[in-house]
C-alpha cells in the first residue's frame, strides 16, 4: 500500500512536472536554415547552405541530459573536455578567390581543426588530442592523424568569435591536414546532425551525388557560443560585454553547419550560365523542416557595374534584400518556405534564373585581397616558399595577419625571411616565430604585414629538405609531401560605406565575422596547399640490400660459425678397409699386433 | 603570334588565361635562326581540375613561331582543350602552354614558373600557377598529314625523361595502331637479323650523338632540369601510306593525359640513364657503365704503370737503373730531385689556354667585328677555331728554361698527371652525360695511353691531331649525316662545323648546356697536357 502511494506520489510529480514544462513553454532551441544562392564573377554558382541550431542553456555549467535539436554527440563533447569554441571544416577543391572573389567563408583543403578550451583545462594538449580522435569518429574523417607535428598555437590569427577567453591564446589550439580526401562518407554524418536531418527542408537538396559533381565542396562545422540579450534578441561576443550590462545576458549555444558548394556552370550547362533548382541539385523544394523557425532562400540578384536587370529569377520573389556585403551592395531575391503563399501556385519551388544576355569578358574585377602560393627553385636540396599577397584596393593600406605553418622536415631558414612590396623592404609590425624541432612540432611563422594601396607583396622563406628516417616516409613518397595553406585574416576597408546590420536580417555570413565598424570587413584568406617532394631513397634499395646481407649471412656466416664451432677431432680409422681386416686377422692368429 | 585572339579562344574554351612576355639579347646573334634581340610572348591557358586543390599539374605545350609552321598543332592542342574542359575526371591542373621562340621562350616560362633566374632572361606578367608539373609533353606537327609519331627524348646536358613514360606513349601508340618511330627510325620487325642489328646500331648511334651534343632535342628538353618528366612527340608525314587523322591523334593524347592525370606519384621507377637501340628495347646503365668502366681503367693501369716506373726510380735513384726505356743514367744524375715545379708551367698555360678559349671568343667579338669583315657570330666562332690552334704552338717547352732539357721523369710525372686527371674528368661527365663521355673517351682514350716523346713521334702527333675534341666533333656531323642517310660533303659539312661551335656556344649562354665549358675548360687543357708530353724533348 505504502509502495502505491509512493508511486502514485512520483507519478503526480512527474505529470506535475511535465505540466509546468509545457505551461513554461520556453522554446529553448531553434533552428534557422537558410540557403543563399549567388553567381560568382568567372559565372559559376555557389550554393552556400546554413543551418543554425541555437540553444538558450550553458552546456558547460548545468548538467544538461535532455537534447531536443542540438545534436547530443557534440553536446557531450563539448561539455566533457570543456570546450568554449570549435571549428571544424572539411575541404575537396580550393576557392579560387581571383575568379570566383571573397567566400563568404573559407575553408582550406582538407580537413582544419581549432578549438579554444575553457581556461578551466589543466591539460590542453591531451583534451585537444581526445577531442579530435573523437570528432575523427564522428565525421568519419582522419582527424586521429592530427598530432604534436602539426598542432600549433596561433598568437593572433584565430580570435574566438564568441565567449571566450580572448587574452590568453594558450588554450587554443590549431590544425590542419591539407592531404584529407573529403568524400560522401563525411557527408552523411554531417547531415546526420540536423534535426530533419536530410528528410525534410533545404536539407533535401543535400544528394552527394550532385554536391561532389561540382568545383568545390566544403562542410564546416562551428560551435560558438554567445551572449545573448533577452530582450532584444541580439548576440555580443565578449568583447562587447564590458561595455554593456552582463546581468540582462544569457549564455547560449550555437551550431552553425555550413555547407558551400560551387557548381561548373561551364562544363554542365555547355557555355550557357542559366541554371535552375533542379539542374544543380537534381531536387526540388516542397516545405520547410517543421522543426525550423527560418527557413529561406536568398538569391543573389545584384548587378554589376553598370548593366542593370541582367537576370531573371522565377518565379518572382516574394520580398527583395538589400544588404551591403563584404563591402559591395547586393541585391537578393528572397524565399521563405514558411510563408504558405509560396506553395500556392505550384507544390514545389524551383527557383530558375535566366541570363537575358550572354556575358563575357576576360578581366574579372580582382578581389581586393587575394593571395598565392607556390614553392620556387629546383633541385631536391633546398627550395624556397613565396607568396604573393594582392591588395587591390586603389586608395587604402590594411595590415594583414600572416599565419605559416610549415612541417618539421622543410627546415626554414628564417633569416631569409623577406617581404618586398614595390621593390622595397616591408618590415612587418609583429612577427611571431616559433621554431621546428624534429619529429615533435611544427614552424609557425605569424607576421602582420602592411599592405600599401594598389599593391603586391611578395614574402619570401627559403628552406632545406630535411632527409626522412627510412620508416617515415609516406606510402607513396614520391607524390610529395603537403605543405598546409597558410592563413591570411585581415580587415578590410571597403570600399562602399557600411551600416550596422542587424545580424538576424542579413542574409547569412555577414554575421559570423562582425565587422568591427562600418568602414571595414573581415576577410579569412586561405592559399594553395603545396607539395613538396623530399629526396627519396630508391625504397626497393632497402629490400636488395636485406635480400643481399641474407644471403651473404646465410652462407658466409653459417659455414664461419660451423668452422668455428665445431670442435675437430682427428679421428682413428678404427677399422679399415677389407684388405686391412683381412690382414688383422691373419695377425692375430699369427700373435703379431695389429695394425 | 596572335595573342590576343589565343588569349580569346582560351577564355571561351572556359580555361584561365595567362600571358607571359619576356625578352633575351643574345651574346652573338644567332645566324642558324636569325635572332639577335629576342621579344616575345607565351600564352597559357591552365584548366582547373574540379575538386582539385591546384598541388599537382600536367603540361601540354605547343611552340608556335612566326616563322615555324606548327599551326596543326596549336589546333589540335585547342581542340582537346576545349574537349577537356566539359570531363570531370580531371585530379590534376592541365597547363596548356603556346610558346614563342621555342627553346627561348620554354626557357622563359619555366624560370618564370618557378621563379628562378638561371639564365638572363627578363620576363614578366606571370600569373598563374598550378602546383608542382608532374610530367609534360610537347608536340610538334609539321604537316597535315601525319603518317607517324617521332619521339624525342634527349634533354639539355643529356638528361633524359624516365623510360617509363616513353613505354608508355610507345605501348599506347601501339594499341592504337600509330606508328611510333624514334631517331626518324621504324623499329623492324624481325630481330635476329644481321640487318636488323645494323639498323639497331644506328639508331642507338644516333640516340648517342644527340645525346652526346647536350642540346635538348625538343621543347621537352628544359623541364628535365626540374625534373619534370616529359618527351616531345612530333608529327610527321613521311610518305608512308598508312595516314592518321586528327581524331586518332587527339584520342592519343587524350589517353596520354588520363594515363598521366591518374599517376598517384611522379615517374620514378624505370630507368632514368638508358640507351634506345629502338623503341621497344633499352640499354640500361647496368649493362653500358662497366663497358666504359672498362674504358677509363686503360687510363688508370696506364697511369699506374707511369707511378710504378717512377718510384722504381725513386728507389734506385743512387745512380742505378732507373727506366728500362732510356739512358736512366743520365735522368737520374741530371734530376737527382725532380721537382713538380716543372709541372706547374704546362699546367698552367693549358688551363689559361682553355679559359681564353671559354672566355675570349664572347667578350671579343666587339673587337674582332672592328678590325675584321666579319659578322659578330662569324667572329665569335672563328677567334674560338684561332685560340684552339693557337693553343697548339703556345711555348710548351718552358721547363727547359726552367729545369735545363727534360729528362724523362718530366713527361713521365706530366703524363701521370693528365692521364688521371683526363679519367677523372670522363668518369664524371660520363655520370651526367654518358654519351657525351663516350664519345670522348673513344677517341682520346687509346691515344692518351700511347703517347709519349719518344718513338715515331709524328705519327703520335697525327693521331693526337685527330681524336682532338673539335676533330671529333667534325667527324661526329659526318657520322651523323651517314646514318641519316644523308651524306654531307666536305665543305658542307665544315659549313656544320662552324654551325655546330656557335650554336654549342649559343647552348651554354641561353639555357646552361655544359658541353662548351667542359670542353673549354677542362677537356681541351687535358689534350693540350698530353700535346705537352708528346713535344716535352
Amino acid at each position: 500500500m505504502g509502495e502505491m502511494g509512493m508511486e502514485l506520489v512520483k507519478l503526480l510529480l512527474l505529470l506535475g512536472l511535465a505540466e509546468a514544462a509545457v505551461e513554461a513553454e520556453v522554446p529553448r532551441d531553434s533552428l534557422q536554415e537558410e540557403l543563399l544562392l549567388s553567381p560568382l564573377p568567372s559565372g559559376d554558382l555557389s550554393a552556400t547552405f546554413q543551418f543554425r541550431t541555437r540553444w538558450d542553456s550553458d552546456l558547460q555549467r548545468e548538467g544538461v541530459s535532455h537534447y531536443r535539436l542540438f545534436p547530443k554527440a557534440l553536446g557531450q563533447l563539448i561539455s566533457k573536455y570543456s570546450v568554449c569554441e570549435l571549428h571544424l571544416s572539411l575541404t575537396q577543391g580550393f576557392w579560387r578567390t581571383r575568379s570566383w572573389g571573397q567566400p563568404s567563408l573559407q575553408a582550406p583543403a582538407g580537413a582544419e581543426l581549432w578549438v579554444w578550451f575553457q581556461d578551466s583545462v589543466s591539460d590542453v594538449d591531451k583534451a585537444w588530442k581526445d577531442l579530435s580522435n573523437i570528432l575523427s569518429g564522428i565525421f568519419c574523417a582522419s582527424l586521429n592523424f592530427i598530432d604534436s607535428t602539426n598542432t600549433v598555437t596561433p598568437t593572433a590569427s584565430f580570435k574566438p568569435l564568441g565567449l571566450a577567453n580572448v587574452t590568453d591564446h594558450r588554450f587554443l589550439r590549431y590544425a590542419a591536414l591539407p592531404r584529407e580526401v573529403v568524400c560522401t562518407e563525411n557527408l552523411t554524418p554531417w547531415k546526420k546532425l540536423l534535426p530533419c536531418s536530410s528528410k525534410a527542408g533545404l536539407a533535401v537538396l543535400l544528394k552527394a551525388e550532385r554536391l561532389f559533381h561540382s568545383s568545390y565542396h566544403s562542410q564546416a562545422v562551428h560551435v560558438p557560443s554567445w551572449w545573448f540579450s533577452q530582450r532584444s534578441e541580439k548576440k555580443y561576443p565578449q568583447f562587447i560585454i564590458f561595455k554593456t550590462d552582463a546581468s540582462c545576458l544569457s549564455v547560449s549555444w550555437e551550431l552553425r553547419q555550413t555547407l558551400t558548394v560551387v557548381f561548373d556552370s561551364f562544363a554542365s550547362g555547355h557555355g550557357k550560365k542559366d541554371w535552375s533548382l533542379f539542374k544543380i541539385f537534381s531536387r526540388t523544394l516542397t516545405e520547410a523542416c517543421p522543426l525550423s523557425s527560418q527557413s529561406k532562400v536568398y538569391v543573389d540578384i545584384s548587378s554589376r557595374g553598370q548593366e542593370k536587370e541582367l537576370l531573371d529569377v522565377s518565379p518572382a520573389p516574394l520580398s527583395i534584400h538589400e544588404a551591403v556585403v563584404q563591402g559591395d551592395r547586393r541585391t537578393y531575391a528572397v524565399y521563405d518556405l514558411l510563408n504558405p503563399a509560396l506553395f500556392n501556385g505550384s507544390r514545389s519551388l524551383n527557383v530558375q534564373l535566366k541570363w537575358k544576355r550572354p556575358q563575357d569578358g576576360l578581366d574579372l574585377p580582382a578581389p581586393v585581397l587575394h593571395a598565392q602560393r607556390y614553392v620556387s627553385g629546383y633541385g631536391l636540396q633546398t627550395g624556397e616558399i613565396s607568396t604573393l599577397v594582392y591588395n587591390t584596393h586603389p586608395y587604402r593600406a590594411f595590415p594583414v595577419l600572416l599565419l605559416e605553418t610549415v612541417p618539421w622536415y622543410l627546415r626554414l631558414y628564417i633569416h631569409t625571411l623577406s617581404i618586398i612590396t614595390k621593390g622595397k623592404e616591408n618590415k612587418p609590425s609583429y612577427i611571431h616565430y616559433q621554431p621546428a624541432q624534429d619529429r615533435r612540432q611544427p614552424h609557425l611563422l605569424e607576421m602582420l604585414i602592411q599592405l600599401p594601396a594598389n599593391s603586391v607583396t611578395k614574402i619570401t622563406i627559403q628552406f632545406e629538405r630535411a632527409l626522412l628516417k627510412w620508416t617515415e616516409y609516406t606510402p607513396d613518397p614520391n607524390h610529395g609531401f603537403y605543405v598546409s595553406s597558410s592563413v591570411l585574416s585581415s580587415l578590410v576597408p571597403s570600399i562602399i560605406a557600411m551600416k550596422e546590420e542587424e545580424e538576424d536580417l542579413s542574409p547569412l555570413f555577414t554575421s559570423l565575422f562582425p565587422s568591427s565598424d562600418g568602414s571595414s570587413y573581415f576577410v579569412r584568406l586561405y592559399t594553395e596547399p603545396l607539395l613538396v617532394n623530399l629526396p627519396t631513397p630508391d625504397f626497393s634499395m632497402p629490400y636488395n640490400v636485406i635480400c643481399l646481407t641474407c644471403t651473404v649471412v646465410a652462407v658466409c656466416y653459417g659455414s664461419f660459425y660451423n668452422l668455428l664451432t665445431r670442435t675437430f677431432q682427428i679421428e682413428e680409422p678404427n677399422r679399415g678397409g677389407l684388405a686391412k681386416r683381412l690382414a688383422n686377422i691373419i695377425r692375430k692368429i699369427r700373435g703379431v699386433p695389429p695394425l | 603570334m596572335p595573342v590576343a585572339w589565343l588569349e580569346k579562344t582560351m577564355w571561351n574554351l572556359g580555361l584561365e588565361v595567362y600571358k607571359q612576355t619576356f625578352s633575351r639579347t643574345l651574346p652573338f646573334p644567332d645566324e642558324l635562326r636569325e635572332r639577335y634581340m629576342v621579344k616575345g610572348t607565351n600564352v597559357y591557358g591552365i584548366l582547373r581540375a574540379p575538386r582539385g586543390a591546384s598541388t599537382e599539374s600536367l603540361v601540354l605545350s605547343v611552340p608556335c613561331s612566326p616563322g615555324q609552321q606548327n599551326n596543326q598543332a596549336v589546333g589540335l592542342m585547342l581542340a582537346l582543350a576545349s574537349y577537356f574542359r566539359g570531363q570531370i575526371y580531371w585530379a590534376k591542373d592541365i597547363i596548356f602552354l603556346v610558346n614563342e621562340h621555342d627553346l627561348i621562350g620554354m626557357e622563359a616560362w619555366l624560370e618564370a614558373y618557378h621563379d628562378v633566374n638561371v639564365t638572363e632572361l627578363h620576363s614578366s606578367g606571370m600569373l598563374g600557377r598550378a602546383g608542382a608539373i608532374q610530367a609534360a609533353l610537347s608536340l610538334e606537327l609539321s604537316s597535315d598529314v601525319i603518317t607517324s609519331f617521332d619521339v624525342a627524348l634527349e634533354g639539355l646536358n643529356g638528361q633524359l625523361p624516365n623510360l617509363d613514360l616513353v613505354n608508355l606513349f610507345y605501348s599506347f601508340c601501339q594499341k592504337n595502331n600509330l606508328l611510333c618511330t624514334i631517331q626518324g627510325k621504324l623499329q623492324r620487325s624481325d630481330w635476329d637479323s644481321l640487318p636488323a642489328y645494323l639498323h639497331s646500331l644506328q639508331t642507338l648511334l644516333l640516340m648517342v650523338l644527340k645525346q652526346g651534343s647536350g642540346r635538348p632535342q625538343g621543347d621537352h628538353g628544359l623541364f628535365l632540369r626540374y625534373h619534370i618528366e616529359a618527351i616531345t612527340l612530333r608529327g610527321i608525314n613521311s610518305f608512308r601510306q598508312y595516314k592518321f587523322d586528327m581524331s586518332t591523334m587527339g584520342a592519343t593524347l587524350e589517353g596520354m593525359f588520363r594515363k598521366l592525370n591518374n599517376l598517384l606519384e611522379r615517374l620514378h621507377q624505370s630507368y632514368f640513364f638508358y640507351l634506345l637501340p629502338s623503341l621497344s628495347r633499352f640499354v640500361s646503365i647496368g649493362v653500358y657503365m662497366p663497358a666504359f668502366g672498362f674504358l677509363i681503367l686503360i687510363l688508370v693501369l696506364k697511369a699506374l704503370d707511369l707511378w710504378m716506373k717512377l718510384s722504381q726510380c725513386d728507389t734506385e735513384a743512387d745512380g742505378q737503373a732507373c727506366d728500362g726505356e732510356q739512358s736512366p743514367r743520365m735522368v737520374a744524375t741530371e734530376e737527382p730531385k725532380p721537382s713538380l715545379l716543372a709541372l706547374v708551367p704546362p699546367l698552367l698555360i693549358c688551363q689559361a689556354t682553355g679559359l681564353a678559349l671559354y672566355f675570349v671568343p664572347i667578350l671579343g667579338q666587339e673587337m674582332a667585328t672592328q678590325h675584321f669583315p666579319v659578322s659578330e657570330s662569324e667572329a665569335v666562332v672563328l677567334t674560338a677555331i684561332a685560340i684552339y690552334v693557337g693553343g697548339l704552338a703556345l711555348p710548351h717547352n718552358t721547363h727547359r728554361v726552367l729545369m735545363g732539357s727534360g729528362g724523362d721523369r718530366g713527361w713521365m710525372t706530366l703524363k701521370l698527371v693528365a692521364l688521371l686527371y683526363l679519367a677523372m674528368q670522363l668518369g664524371c661527365i660520363a655520370l651526367v652525360n654518358f654519351s657525351l663521355g663516350f664519345l670522348l673517351a673513344v677517341t682520346l682514350v687509346p691515344v692518351a695511353a700511347i703517347v709519349q716523346p719518344t718513338g715515331p713521334k709524328y705519327l703520335y702527333a697525327v693521331l693526337l691531331v685527330l681524336v682532338t675534341p673539335a676533330a671529333t666533333l667534325l667527324f661526329c656531323l659526318f657520322l651523323h649525316g651517314e646514318l641519316l642517310e644523308y651524306p654531307i660533303s666536305l665543305l658542307e659539312g665544315w659549313q656544320r662545323f662552324l654551325q655546330a661551335i656557335a650554336e654549342g656556344l649559343l647552348d651554354h649562354h641561353l639555357y646552361g648546356s655544359v658541353v662548351f665549358p667542359f670542353v673549354a675548360i677542362f677537356v681541351y687543357p687535358c689534350w693540350l697536357l698530353l700535346w705537352n708530353v708528346l713535344f716535352w724533348k
